[in-house]
């Protein structure tokens, strides 16, 4: 019997500041959907993207809903994992002790070698 | 190789749909497959048919329409952008109590899950806009 086929690897970019453009929920709401069919899927935020992982964010006065909350809840829709180039977090100064969900980050080397193992990469 | 596009980008704003309309005419005369395309986020502009573009402008939903018509493609338009954007078949018009449907019937509204699925089905996915 032949061996099963490995399931396809997933990688969804985010590069969107949080309130920025609609893709930014967009980008998150597509990896949740890919989870929720049950498709391995990791989340890598980029360049502007790294924005969303700011802690404490308060979306009221911008009658938009709250990013921070979307992705603080990514954990429980079996979202693999949630990296982040640590070179962009350090541009803009984004504290990862704060931010609403665990990333991990990564190095520029270790960003191209994340691309080269997923099968479909989504990048918004 | 069977190709799945995702469109990210308004027709009415930048390259990215046109490019995804060149991108599935060339792979089609090469002897490709596109089963479907998904439209995501402004890319749902694309369905709509109450839309109207000055005469020397491409028409983007003609191209797309015909491309369909062609090679069966499947055309759909992600239900939660497209509601947002007041692009309606028959039903959502009906259920959200709207004057009637506004895209072009070579479109449908379905959700994510199609993405997803298309993704599972096919060797590549090419995103354009975004």
């Amino acid at each position: 019997m032949p061996a099963a086929e490995p399931p396809t690897r997933h990688l969804v970019v985010v590069r969107r500041a949080p309130y920025g453009a609609s893709l930014a929920r967009t980008a998150i709401e597509t990896a949740l959907a890919v989870a929720a069919f049950e498709q391995p899927v990791d989340i890598l935020f980029m360049g502007d993207g790294v924005l969303q992982l700011l802690g404490q964010q308060d979306s009221q006065a911008s009658g938009s809903r709250n990013m921070g909350r979307l992705l603080a809840s990514l954990p429980l829709y079996d979202i693999e994992a949630v990296y982040v180039d640590g070179q962009a977090a350090a541009a803009y100064g984004v504290d990862l002790a704060n931010s609403p969900v665990a990333a991990t980050a990564l190095t520029p080397a270790q960003v191209r070698e994340l691309m080269d193992r997923c099968d479909k990469l989504l990048g918004f | 190789m069977i190709y799945s596009l995702l469109v990210l980008s308004s027709p009415a704003s930048g390259h990215g749909a046109r490019h995804a309309v060149q991108f599935a005419r060339s792979a089609l005369q090469r002897g490709h497959t596109i089963d479907r395309v998904f439209f995501l986020d402004d890319g749902t502009f694309a369905g709509s048919a109450a839309a109207v573009f000055p005469q020397d402008e491409a028409s983007p939903l003609q191209c797309w329409v015909e491309l369909s018509e062609r090679h069966a493609l499947e055309l759909i338009l992600c239900v939660s952008s497209a509601l947002k954007r007041g692009l309606l078949d028959a039903g959502e018009a009906q259920r959200h109590e709207r004057c009637g449907p506004t895209i072009h019937p070579a479109f449908v509204i379905s959700g994510l899950g199609q993405l997803v699925d298309a993704m599972t089905h096919c060797d590549r996915l090419v995103t354009f806009g975004g």
